[in-house]
């Protein structure tokens, strides 16, 4: 048994192919660990012991074969809980899907198991993925590792806490607003989310679907690229998944950032953002530099208006897509005495307060006589917003901004004010909206050693690009700077 | 307010959620708040911008959008789910679900 305490992608495999630890022995290491620091965090929701040990022992035969291993052969990873897997509970932190079982995989979850992984389990969510801090499960808050006092971030929250504390090596997250990327940035760990059709959907639970992405947390920038190339292509089963070429992103990386020209835009560094976030993302952005990237500052005159535009947009196609859950087919059904009787009784006990309120709000942008007013002209600022970044990437190659407007917020300190959370999503909606690919990367630590996120943002199907920038800032040091 | 108590209600049939009296009242409060904060959209002149309902994959590559390669051919395929989906309903007799009586209201 190892004695390593910190694992790698390729340190997985290198332990597997000379045998220093099997898949198995890897996978009970990690449950022995999860055994002890989960309860206290409540970062996991399910585990698959059976499923990891099965995929485990077909990666060890492999090895005792002597056949060449694939690129996640043995890596322990979590799978936030609104992805679907076979025969494992499938909650999206919510009540009404309490008992829900899913009859099939996602085609991240199976693309993962092909390259090799091992599922620990399911991991702790916001309800439906609505919400940045992780308060909004059914099933209780996540603590974040780093200062158990605090949040997470979310809606990903369990997704970033395992990873940041050690109990997988790798994790899938989703991101619709921020939801990989701030909780990334409050537990001090590489959160990316890809480009809009990037990465397959099937299988994953909608929250709002011309939003919704998934993505991998990793503990540093090689895995994210093993990760995301595992999961990223056309998957046929997803129609908004695009057939657009998967870069080599292992290669992309070694790659140096010298030359590359960075964005800086003043609209990021406004009021409400914390002066020593502000202070080390600006210190981030000046390492970048000391590395040979160009710094250009720009202007991106709609972001003001991101928040308000994501919020009618995301709760409208919310309302539509969670009209499904109405206790006929799957989930949570409490008797009535009509059948919409039933589906009011069955909503009204399943799910929980952000979610019903976001159903309430997207129902009134969509209802007759409002729609014009805030739907129509809400997608009208998105293409605004869009057309931001697209003018920004004819003279950059990414844009760098802050993560969040503050590090990690203390558990209960904003959840009484559903618009204060709201607009805490400042400056990752904005990417959300245009559909480009975001990384938060680690940036430091604030004195009172909360972690501190940077983010970095490039062109539609630019990843490696994203990566490449990232990796040259690990390699400087930025992450702890 | 934006919002009357009426519309709250209104909205929560169309969505089909049974809100308490409290709840009704607190809801109305805060879409009240974030309703008046989205206001701010009515700054922008918009006038001319065409909706952007979905990111486009191949807006610079109109060629490949042309040949929509993410879609596949129209053909059937063997579907043996049934079961499968059943098996997961509070209520299901094969190969139905079974709900309440629907013609009251």
């Amino acid at each position: 048994m190892s004695a390593q305490t910190s694992w790698t992608v390729a340190g997985v495999r290198e332990a597997l192919a000379s045998k220093k630890v099997s898949a198995k022995e890897l996978a009970s290491e990690f449950y022995v660990r999860i055994e002890k620091r989960n309860p206290e965090l409540n970062a996991y929701l399910t585990l698959s012991p059976e499923r990891a040990y099965e995929q485990a022992a077909r990666i060890d035969a492999a090895v005792s074969r002597g056949e060449a291993l694939p690129v996640l052969a043995g890596v322990p990873i979590a799978v936030k809980d609104v992805i679907s897997t076979t025969g494992i509970r499938t909650t999206c932190g919510s009540k009404i899907l309490e008992n829900y079982v899913p009859p099939y995989d996602a085609t991240t979850v199976e693309r993962l198991e092909r390259a090799g992984a091992v599922i620990l389990g399911k991991t702790n969510c916001d309800e439906f993925a609505m919400g940045s801090s992780n308060e909004n499960s059914a099933y209780g808050p996540v603590r974040n590792p780093v200062a158990t006092d605090r949040v997470p971030g979310g809606s990903s929250g369990g997704s970033a806490a395992v990873v940041a504390a050690g109990l997988a090596v790798a994790s899938l997250g989703t991101d619709t607003g921020g939801s990989i990327r701030q909780p990334g940035s409050f537990c001090g760990i590489p959160g990316l989310m890809p480009t809009y059709g990037r990465v397959s959907r099937y299988g994953l639970v909608a929250f709002a679907s011309s939003l919704d992405k998934i993505g991998p947390f990793t503990g540093n920038i090689a895995d994210t690229a093993a990760v995301l190339g595992a999961i990223a292509g056309h998957d046929p089963n997803d129609s908004t998944s695009a057939a657009v070429p998967v870069e080599n992103y292992l290669a992309e990386i070694e790659k140096p950032a010298k030359g590359m020209r960075i964005g800086v835009p003043e609209d990021y560094f406004g009021e409400g953002l914390d002066p020593e976030v502000k202070e080390k993302v600006q210190a981030g952005i000046a390492l970048l530099e000391s590395l040979g990237c160009q710094r250009i500052p720009l202007q991106m005159p709609h972001t003001d208006y991101a928040i308000a535009a994501y919020y009618i947009i995301a709760t409208a196609e919310a309302s539509s897509n969670l009209a499904r859950y109405d206790g006929v087919r799957y989930g949570l059904r409490v008797p009535g005495s009509t059948l919409i009787d039933m589906y009011r009784k069955t909503r009204e006990r399943g799910f929980g307060p952000e979610v019903k309120r976001r159903i309430m709000l997207g129902t009134y942008a969509l209802s007759s006589g409002y729609y014009d007013a805030y739907y129509l002209r809400a997608q009208k600022v998105r293409a605004l917003i869009a057309r931001d970044f697209s003018d920004a990437f004819q003279k950059v190659d990414a844009i760098l901004t802050p993560t969040a407007p503050t590090p990690a917020f203390r558990i209960g300190e904003k959840s009484s004010d559903p618009l204060q959370m709201y607009l805490a999503d400042i400056y990752t909606v904005t990417g959300s909206l245009a559909g480009v690919p975001g990384i938060s990367v680690p940036c430091g630590k604030t004195k009172a050693g909360l972690p501190v996120g940077m983010q970095i943002f490039g062109p539609h199907f630019r990843e490696g690009s994203v990566l490449r920038l990232a990796r040259a800032f690990e390699n400087a040091g930025g992450f702890t700077i | 307010m934006k919002i009357s108590r009426e519309e709250v209600l209104r909205v929560a049939e169309l969505a089909h959620l049974e809100l308490s009296p409290e709840e009704i009242d607190t809801y109305r409060g805060q879409l009240d708040e974030i309703l008046s904060y989205i206001d701010k959209l009515k700054e922008l002149e918009v006038t001319g911008v065409e909706p952007m309902a979905q990111v486009n994959f191949h807006s610079d590559a109109p060629q490949v959008a042309e040949s929509h390669p993410e879609l596949r051919e129209d053909v059937l395929r063997r579907c043996d789910v049934a079961d499968a989906v059943l098996a997961r309903a509070t209520d299901a007799e094969k190969p139905f679900f079974r709900v309440p009586k629907v013609i009251e209201r």
